[in-house]
């Protein structure tokens, strides 16, 4: 006797799906209490978290709007291996306007925010018209060569850096601002993707020959959504700067790179929930095996790996499905 | 002076060719580009030395040994993962990276830390030529890339396998209907680009430490050099390697030794400028074919 | 030059010496021929005749060796895809390749979502969901049957091909190329889409057809074009087309009927 799984949509994920959702409160907490999750559980929890944990999160924070960044790339078809790039010269925008022209955190990190987006646009641009293994091994080498030429050069502090930036006035502050700006990420990116302007971003990746011929420039998009991530990557660098009060070639390292990339992996890629889950499993686990040294960053290649063979919908698409289907084994004959 | 740097710039360029060509085979054959590459050619490196000191093999066995174990790991590779996600290239990149970077972080965690960490020299000596000293194992490289670069040639141009390589690299499709398995070219690409590698590795290692940061480098140098080329053309590589080993030799004889580094990173913003598909790349135009 | 036709008006599309060469292999050679307003023109040819290569010359898919293309007077060689439909001109695929994911309709979201159909609609979009309803029943999407809210991964061949014709009419085109939008059909579903074709036509849309179902195409062509090895072998009425020797030597010959 053979078995099926069947899958079959909740009723109340069938009725809040319409306008019904507002006749009834039972249907309008399963549309709130999701998103409602990440805002509770960031603002209210993770303040009364110890200073170390909070410092914790702020880190897994900055991961999380990595992931976020790549997962936007993801989206229109780019694969990004240097998310390092945009951390980096985020982080040494900022830096240099606090170092050398004395601009307060206010200033710095949405100048840092714009300036960077559109500057790694630039530097980006030209591969955008070639296939997607061209954008990976292009990111992948970009912030590796940059902080080879502040090295040589001796710009920008070279090997030492920027060092004795302003920080945050405290930790508390921090913590509000990077968790209010990775809401305001995840529900922006979730509400641009559920548009019929995500409709065509996700177009481009799947058939661009079919976008191309509905009579859209898919460069142009394409430079649109690597804007938006770059924004939001220098974004975090920028933060990272200030809270670390330094700015230097660590910046381009290939933690940046590879966090990310697999955080997004583990929790999905797509969705953007998924890699902000991804984050706050891996970042936090990091921190918890200090101890194994090297170890880890074998633990996050075999990650990567597994998930990308073995599990390619992530873990958030599996608690979704949970969440709005319901699913029973029946006998086929 | 100048007679120098020409030799040593011919020395580069071989390197740097030797460095490029196994991946580049790899991708121009079956589309997958192997981003644990880097790792491939430290393992080579380590399981020679291990071999070396710990079995006490013989160095041309252990050589010869680690090349053909370098082989079976990326026919590994090639039946393990990528097979299982074939046909999505980005996949594929994420997988090699993320297995990349996992054996090289295990040699890191096993220790294989430090200046002992050396292989010894093919050949000891050197010669004159002119006023200029050459040691052998440098010019043994660069002969050992120009023979390969020959065999290669004659490799793709001359044998079944080498016409049914070319066959998959031009239309997959339509090599299928000829009875070509495009899995087993596929597999046998991967592991040819990554005894090219353990090749690279075990002639070029001599010269200085095996460290795990080589396998980092050993990936970005081969990356840029492809990019420049362009992706998956053998002339493109090599003209790739002789432009940026030769300016590399004379921004450090000329200019400052440091801004060595800096020459890849201009060529490779100076082809994305002018012809971003790099120098000589053959990029399918966008067509349905008829 | 023999059959050139010299028109008085400027006619709508107009291709001249039209040469596309793949690495030595002529796909296309010196190609010439006007394309009246709200004619229907049936291009045929033996495989590898340089036929996709036409359309995807037209369309900006790929660029000529050398030649010219005109649409309305204006030239339009080598614009890039997107300017060429911002033009009015839209293409089928022969290869359908919908997004299989999404619900039939919500893959005419991304055609009616060209700067072209917002211009047209005087600079607002409007509900798209709505129009592309109403474009799926006109090619035949039974309201009723609720097909076009089904996945379009879930559509049998004909209504795939229906939807693409569906996403080139979206775009509000003066001139449709329609690549072999018959192939892999049963006859009854041919004979479903011809209708369709016919009511493109009467509404005075100029039509290009590359076809390998030559009773269909005969029926509602005004024009035939033959092609072989990337040359244009003959054009006129279907009847006489078919009576040039070289036509019969190259095409029906080949395949023995």
């Amino acid at each position: 006797m053979k078995r099926r799984k069947e899958r079959i949509d909740r009723g109340v994920k069938a009725r809040s799906a319409d306008i019904f959702a507002l006749t009834s409160y039972r249907e309008m907490l399963y549309l709130l209490i999701p998103g409602a999750i990440p805002v509770v559980g960031l603002l209210c929890f993770t303040p009364i978290l110890s200073d170390y944990w909070r410092e914790v999160m702020i880190s897994t924070a900055v991961y999380a709007l990595l992931a976020m960044s790549w997962d936007m790339l993801m989206c229109a078809g780019l694969l990004s291996l240097g998310q390092s790039l945009f951390f980096g010269i985020g982080s040494y925008l900022a830096g240099s306007l606090n170092y050398y022209a004395g601009l307060p955190p206010i200033l710095t990190m949405p100048i840092a925010t714009i300036g960077g987006g559109v500057l790694c646009t630039v530097l980006l641009l030209p591969v955008l018209r070639l296939r997607g293994v061209y954008f990976a091994m292009v990111t992948l080498v970009l912030p590796l060569m940059l902080s080879r030429l502040v090295e040589a050069t001796r710009i920008l502090g070279g090997t030492e850096g920027l060092t004795g930036l302003t920080p945050f006035p405290n930790q508390l502050t921090a913590l509000f601002v990077i968790q209010l700006a990775l809401l305001a990420v995840l529900f922006g990116f979730r509400r641009i993707m559920g548009s019929d302007y995500g409709l065509v971003i996700k177009g481009i990746s799947d058939n661009d020959r079919s976008v191309m011929s509905a009579g859209l420039n898919i460069y142009w998009y394409k430079t649109q959504v690597l804007f938006l991530g770059a924004c939001v990557g220098c974004f975090a660098g920028a933060f990272g700067t200030h809270m670390d009060m330094f700015a230097g070639m660590p910046g381009f390292a290939l933690d940046y790179s590879l966090m990310p990339v697999a955080s997004a992996v583990v929790g999905g890629t797509g969705t953007f929930a998924g890699p902000l889950i991804g984050a706050f499993i891996l970042v936090p686990l990091s921190e918890m095996l200090r101890a194994l040294g090297a170890l880890r960053i074998v633990f996050y290649g075999l990650f990567l790996v597994i998930f990308v063979v073995g599990l390619p919908e992530g873990i958030f698409a599996y608690v979704q499905r949970k969440y709005q289907q319901r699913e029973r084994w029946v006998d086929i004959s | 002076m100048l007679l120098g740097t020409l030799i040593y710039g011919f020395v580069n360029s071989a390197i740097l060719a030797l460095l490029a060509m196994g991946f580049n085979l790899t991708f121009g054959i079956s589309g997958v580009a192997n981003f644990a590459y880097g790792a491939v050619y430290i393992f080579s490196g380590f399981s020679v030395w291990i071999f070396l000191n710990t079995f006490g093999i013989p160095y041309l066995s252990a050589v010869l040994i680690a090349i053909v174990l370098s082989g079976l790991m990326g026919l590994a590779i090639y039946y393990g993962v990528i097979l299982r996600i074939k046909g999505m290239p980005l996949s594929e990149v994420m997988a090699t990276f993320g297995l990349g970077l996992a054996i090289m972080e295990l040699f890191r965690y096993f220790d294989f830390v430090g200046f002992r960490y050396t292989l010894p020299i093919f050949f000891d000596g050197s010669f004159s030529v002119g006023e200029v000293y050459i040691d052998y194992q440098r010019m043994m490289i660069g002969l050992i890339a120009v023979a390969l670069t020959v065999c290669l040639y004659l490799f793709t141009n001359h044998t079944r396998t080498g016409l049914a390589f070319r066959a998959i690299a031009q239309d997959e499709r339509t090599a299928l209907t000829f009875g070509i398995d495009a899995d087993l070219v596929g597999a046998l690409s991967m592991a040819l680009g990554c005894a090219l590698a353990a090749i690279a590795a075990v002639v070029i290692l001599p010269l200085g430490t095996i460290a795990v940061e080589g396998g980092y480098e050993v990936l970005i140098n081969a990356l840029a050099v492809c990019i420049v080329g362009g992706l998956g053309s053998t002339v493109g590589i090599l003209v790739a390697s002789v432009l940026i080993g030769f300016s590399q030799t004379f921004t450090a004889n000329y200019l400052e030794p440091h801004w060595m580094m800096l020459v890849s990173l201009i060529a490779i913003a100076i082809v994305l400028v002018v012809k971003p598909s790099g120098l000589f790349s053959h990029q399918k135009e966008l067509e349905e074919r008829i | 030059m023999g059959g050139y036709i010299m028109t008085e008006q400027v006619p709508l599309l107009r291709v001249k010496n039209l040469t596309k060469i793949f690495g030595g292999v002529t796909a296309v050679s010196n190609m010439d021929f006007d394309l009246p307003e709200g004619n229907l023109l049936g291009v045929i040819g033996p495989n590898g005749s340089g036929k996709t290569t036409l359309v995807n010359l037209i369309t900006g898919f790929v660029k000529p060796t050398a030649g010219r293309i005109e649409f309305r007077g204006k030239e339009i060689t080598g614009w890039p895809p997107y300017k060429v439909v911002g033009e009015g001109i839209s293409r089928t695929f022969q290869m359908v390749r919908p997004f299989y994911q999404l619900p039939a309709f919500k893959n005419l979201i991304v055609p009616l979502y060209s700067p072209r159909v917002k211009k047209l609609a005087g600079g607002k979009y409007g509900n798209r969901d709505a129009v592309a309803l109403d474009l799926l029943e006109e090619v035949g999407f039974e309201r009723d049957a609720y097909v076009s809210y089904k996945k379009a991964g879930a559509l049998p061949q004909g209504y795939l091909k229906r939807l693409e014709l569906a996403k080139s009419m979206a775009l509000r085109p003066d001139l449709i190329i329609l690549d072999e939008l018959f192939s892999g059909l049963s006859l009854a579903e041919v004979a479903s889409i011809v209708p369709i074709i016919e009511k493109l036509k009467t509404k005075g849309k100029t039509i290009i057809m590359i076809e390998h179902r030559l009773k269909e195409l005969f029926r509602i062509a005004d024009r035939v074009m033959v092609l072989n090895y990337g040359r244009k072998i003959a054009e006129g009425r279907a009847a006489e087309v078919m009576e040039s020797p070289d036509v019969k030597e190259a095409y029906l010959g080949s395949e023995g009927e």
